[in-house]
């Protein structure tokens, strides 16, 4: 190559495009194809969510699930192919790194890929460049509208009921379920939606927190403020996924209470399993 | 006798008031009715040039003079598309024309027996708020005026139709709240706004937006009015964009402009006089979605819009290779 040759080429050169090849491989793309998402015109639907864009996020998840928390997935036969569903798992590690990693396995899954939504916080449309990215990577702000319509729509969506009372939890009561808010069985009843539970082990060792100083995240308006590592350790992942549920709707709270314990205790069992599959913490 | 012949054949035809006559999209409303209908054209910025059979009237409808044309045509509908926007005239002037004008409005449709009312509302009501979930239905809250007092008068024209929907059903009354109304002719702020070579956006904020043609628009206002289904509907495509892509294909050049603290980018709209298009109190649109189920109306009146995004963002471009 004679050096007008490399001076073309080098003008041709683009350091966006050439991250993007590299980063976007042809099994993503592949995987990406296969969703049975609806997306306007330009490639968006009414949340945001951008395929292009969803694939360079996926494609970086991807390499955290392969690579840094050796993530293993089992049943994921039970995420059904279309259709609406809800994901429901355990939540914990401080940060939604096991939110990213469901999206991961739910997109990448060999039985047909999703693109699974997660509710996000409020807050975070507020925040530049963030709000955007994560609405185009397919995070969309937690409010029962939001879900509804997502569920006529046949969307597949991870919802924590715990919220931040799991991922807030302190070390010590690492693989032990917080209180489950009731809103998804009521979604899940009133759209006539499968509810797929998820047992989610060692996010609890990415971000173990000794103490949280609830004085501070009040001052600095954030749910928590743990004592913690500042970046997730690499622990090793095990998610699994149990088979679909379906539930009728029920008289009374009490009742719709007694059916999401069947699901907490679904998940516990789960968990029980993963705890045992994992061949070690790190 | 031929003359007996033609006003006994018009007697026949119902007669439809359009306010607003001079604006892009109430001149294409005429169009659709002229012909199938005896169309009376009102608007208070000039008496428009219409087609012969078309009568056409300047006249303010919060003014004593408006209830001359009732007198004189028996009106069977009308469809109010006529509206002061916010860069117009003072905001006094604006709540009189737009809400007290359309009280009166609704007052003479009632005293005159007239049968049917279309009103030409706005997504704005609505309100942009960082909490806004996408997909909003009509029974959504109307949280525009918690944002800024210069949108109270859509919110209160609107809850007066409401009040005049219920009280006197034998109005008919449909209220219509179209996301953006883009094309030919269009003055509203958005289409001011993609019509500039040079276009502000929000650094770090890109809502996604609905767009509709304005001739879309018209076949919707003519669908409302011959389906006659009382009600208010969202009347928005599904298909959506982010604004600042929007921006980008209607061939402008962004215009960053830094979005935190929250106050600045409304203090250098201010300061640059952008009114017209990219005014203080819209700012929040920039930034925030506020994204339309329109899905009732399509069911309801079997609306499917003709124009995609393209066609609609295609003219904005080409103008500008017209006049650069």
């Amino acid at each position: 190559m004679n050096a007008s040759e490399v001076l073309g080429a080098l003008k041709n050169f683009s350091a966006k495009e050439e991250i993007l090849r590299r980063l976007v491989t042809p099994e993503i793309e592949a995987a990406v194809a296969k969703i049975p998402k609806p997306v306007g015109s330009f490639g968006f639907d009414a949340w945001g969510y951008n395929e292009d864009q969803f694939k360079v996020g996926l494609a970086g998840a991807k390499w955290l699930y392969d690579h840094y928390f050796k993530v293993q997935s089992f049943g994921l036969e039970h995420i059904p192919k279309n259709g609406r569903v809800l994901i429901v798992p355990n939540h914990s590690g401080q940060l939604p790194l096991d939110g990213v990693m469901i999206g991961v396995a739910a997109a990448t899954n060999p039985h047909g890929p999703r693109a699974a939504r997660a509710m996000i916080e409020r807050f975070f449309p507020t925040v530049p460049w963030l709000g955007n990215l994560l609405n185009a990577w397919g995070g969309v702000i937690g409010d029962p509208i939001n879900c509804t319509k997502m569920l006529e729509t046949d969307e597949a969506i991870i919802v924590f009921p715990e919220g931040v009372r799991g991922s807030g939890k302190l070390y010590k009561h690492r693989y032990q379920l917080q209180r489950f808010g009731n809103g998804f069985m009521h979604l899940a009843v009133n759209h006539k939606t499968p509810i797929v539970p998820c047992g989610v082990v060692g996010c609890e060792e990415t971000m173990p927190a000794v103490f949280n100083i609830a004085p501070l995240a009040k001052v600095l308006g954030i749910p928590y403020a743990p004592i913690a590592p500042p970046l997730p350790l690499p622990a090793r992942l095990v998610l699994n996924f149990g088979k679909a549920m379906h539930f009728k709707a029920a008289k009374t709270e009490d009742e719709v209470t007694e059916q999401v314990e069947e699901v907490k205790h679904e998940i516990r069992q789960l968990i029980a399993k993963g705890l045992k599959e994992r061949p070690s913490v790190y | 006798m031929a003359i007996a012949k033609r006003s006994a054949a018009a007697a026949t035809k119902k007669t439809v008031l359009v306010t607003g006559a001079g604006g892009a999209l109430a001149k294409r409303v005429i169009a659709r009715l002229h012909g199938k209908y005896n169309v009376v054209a009102v608007d208070f910025r000039r008496k428009v040039e219409t087609d012969a059979g078309i009568p056409s009237y300047k006249v303010e409808i919060e003014k004593r003079g408006f209830e001359d044309i009732f007198l004189e045509h028996k009106i069977d509908a009308v469809l109010h598309i006529g509206r002061i926007f916010a860069h117009e005239y003072s905001r006094d002037r604006r709540y009189n024309a737009n809400v007290l004008g359309s009280k009166r409005l609704f007052e003479l449709c009632k005293k005159y027996g007239v049968g049917q009312v279309i009103v030409h509302s706005t997504y704005y009501v609505y309100g942009a708020s960082a909490y806004n979930p996408a997909l909003l239905d009509e029974d959504h809250p109307l949280k525009a005026s918690e944002v800024t007092m210069d949108l109270v008068d859509s919110v209160e024209l609107e809850s007066l139709a409401n009040i005049y929907l219920w009280k006197h059903p034998e109005l008919h009354i449909t209220i219509l709240r179209p996301c953006n109304v883009l094309g030919p002719g269009v003055r509203n702020s958005m289409s001011l706004l993609l019509s500039r070579p040079y276009t502000p956006v929000l650094l770090g904020f890109s809502p996604m937006m609905q767009f509709l043609h304005v001739d879309d628009m018209a076949d919707a206002m003519v669908l409302a009015f011959e389906g006659n289904k009382p009600g208010i509907y969202n009347v928005a495509p599904d298909d959506y964009v982010p604004y600042q892509r929007a921006v980008e294909e209607c061939g402008c050049k962004k215009l960053p402009i830094l979005s935190i603290p929250p106050s600045l980018p409304k203090i250098v709209s201010g300061l640059l006089n952008w009114n017209a298009f990219f005014p203080p109190y819209l700012i929040n649109y920039f930034k925030y979605p506020v994204i339309l189920d329109g899905s009732l109306f399509a069911k309801t009146f079997g609306f499917k819009p003709k124009r995609n995004l393209n066609d609609i963002f295609t003219f904005y471009r080409k103008n500008k290779l017209i006049s650069p």
